[in-house]
């Protein structure tokens, strides 16, 4: 499991891209999707609302569980990934890549948001 | 008293395959090896292989063994051939379910009894209590043995190709002892899926050999290692209650649906017989709540704990629930009140976390294999 070197990490395993034009992606961690197991049902932001770094923002329901989706940054949603409401298979599939959640133009970003390095040895 | 995790004899197998593990009932069992939908979808359609060690073997022998556990439990027992198997209960004097029990008659004098492992010590100090004054011993044989489950369609084929026993005269609910990939064990045509399939009991020590001889004879077949999440998925679809969840000391077996099981016909007195006359008269009346199978409208899975609604009332309660793989939607089993359990009844809906999801009442199961 390697998590990508450009993306920064909150411990809630959730990962942020850089941003572009004010914009960033984020999304869940492998280590994250593994722990759920397959991931059957989620629920995002809608698009328009505003998120706050580390508040509960939407769900994500796997066969044996659901858990809370942190955003890791604050800001207003501009897009939500309907692939993956559609399909949360990909959550599984591609954590990094087509199993992104949201995109959130980021007001504040926390301090603490872990590197890559970081992230994989907090998530051990 | 340790507190660490038991670990069955195939444990180091499991982490080889890179099994996710979990605390089940004190042992570590392997939750998945890889996609639970894809440990499903295989048992469904070829074959699975799971290690059930978990469970908890009991014998009884001697003259009165018979005697004896029809005294202490609720179903027929001295009337199971040899060679067969019955599904049955053991009950408090007041009807609760204690456990949930699948009783093998080896020989004419010999029984072995599978407890949940959840309930095997349970089971094992009631058997015990229960025995003064019969002439027959219960022996705890937890560490006696592995099991091994082979389910789906594909595993009479597997199995064959390991065995000289007479698989094709060998019925559902039947168990004979014989020696697969070259050790002894009981093979039975048992499970818990929903699929034909077979459990192996056979000494820790043979454990590995057989696992991996299966592995192996299943290869070509699309045969993989299933842990525990695959397995909860797979009963609930086929209708089958979980203890803990379907079924509790709080219930009876016709509280349950399952007053089927009960043998007021049989002689004698047994424990818990009076109460289940009582508790046998009420659900013929007035049964109180109902199990019945709820099926999602939409996309969230009910869980354990969660009320159905109806007309904004509480009218019962979920006890099992899951994304259905086969049928591709929530599913869930759930004690309703009689008003609102007959299949098709309109307006009920489950409270997922607030939100009041509607859901269709079925008849159980949702899931029946082609014979």
């Amino acid at each position: 499991m390697s998590n990508p070197q450009q993306l920064r990490y909150s411990k809630e395993h959730e990962w942020l891209s850089p941003a572009e034009d004010g914009v960033s992606t984020v999304g869940i961690t492998e280590h994250a999707a593994n722990a759920l197991g397959d991931v059957v049902y989620v629920q995002l932001p809608e698009v328009g609302s505003t998120v706050t770094a580390g508040e509960t923002c939407g769900e994500l329901e796997s066969t044996k569980s659901v858990s809370d989706l942190y955003s890791p940054v604050s800001g207003e949603v501009v897009e939500a990934n309907q692939a993956v409401v559609d399909d949360p298979a990909l959550v599984n599939t591609a954590p990094f890549e087509g199993g992104w959640l949201f995109k959130v133009r980021v007001t504040e970003e926390p301090a603490d948001l872990l590197s890559a390095d970081e992230y994989t040895e907090y998530a051990g | 008293m340790s507190t660490s995790p038991r670990r069955t004899a195939l444990d180091a197998l499991h982490r080889s395959l890179g099994a996710t593990m979990t605390d089940f009932a004190g042992w570590d069992m392997p939750l998945r090896y890889g996609s639970e939908r894809d440990e499903h979808n295989a048992v469904r359609t070829r074959a699975g292989l799971f290690d059930l060690s978990h469970m908890g073997e009991i014998t009884v022998t001697g003259a009165q063994a018979a005697d004896l556990l029809d005294h202490a439990l609720v179903g027929n027992i001295g009337g199971v051939g040899v060679g067969r198997a019955r599904y049955t209960m053991i009950c408090r004097e007041d009807g609760g379910i204690l456990d949930d029990l699948i009783v093998y008659r080896l020989q004419e004098r010999e029984y072995m009894v599978v407890a949940n492992a959840s309930n095997a010590q349970v089971v094992l100090d009631a058997l015990t209590e229960r025995a003064a004054g019969f002439d027959a011993e219960v022996r705890d044989d937890r560490d006696a043995y592995a099991l091994i489950a082979v389910q789906g369609p594909e595993s009479p084929g597997i199995l064959k190709s390991l065995t000289d026993a007479d698989l094709d005269g060998l019925k559902y609910y039947a168990g004979l002892p014989g020696t697969v990939a070259g050790v002894p064990a009981l093979i039975a045509r048992t499970g818990y899926t929903g699929e034909d399939g077979f459990e192996l009991f056979t000494a820790p020590e043979h454990a590995e050999t057989l696992w991996k001889a299966l592995t192996a004879a299943g290869e070509g077949v699309g045969l993989i290692p299933c842990g525990l999440a695959c397995r909860d998925t797979l009963r609930l679809e086929a209708g089958m209650p979980l203890y803990g969840h379907e079924l509790t000391t709080e219930l009876t077996p016709f509280d349950a649906g399952l007053g089927r099981v009960v043998k007021f016909e049989k002689a004698g007195d047994f424990v818990g017989r009076a109460a289940l006359e009582a508790a046998a008269e009420r659900a013929e009346s007035a049964p109180p709540r109902k199990l019945v199978g709820l099926v999602a409208e939409g996309r969230r899975v009910p869980r354990a704990g969660m009320a159905v609604v109806a007309g904004g009332e509480v009218v019962g309660e979920v006890t099992s629930g899951a994304p259905s793989p086969t049928l591709g939607k929530p599913i869930a089993m759930a004690y309703v009140d009689a008003a609102h359990a007959a299949p098709g009844t309109p307006g009920v809906g489950v409270d997922i976390r607030g939100t009041h999801e509607p859901y269709e009442v079925v008849a159980l199961p949702f899931y029946k294999r082609r014979k």
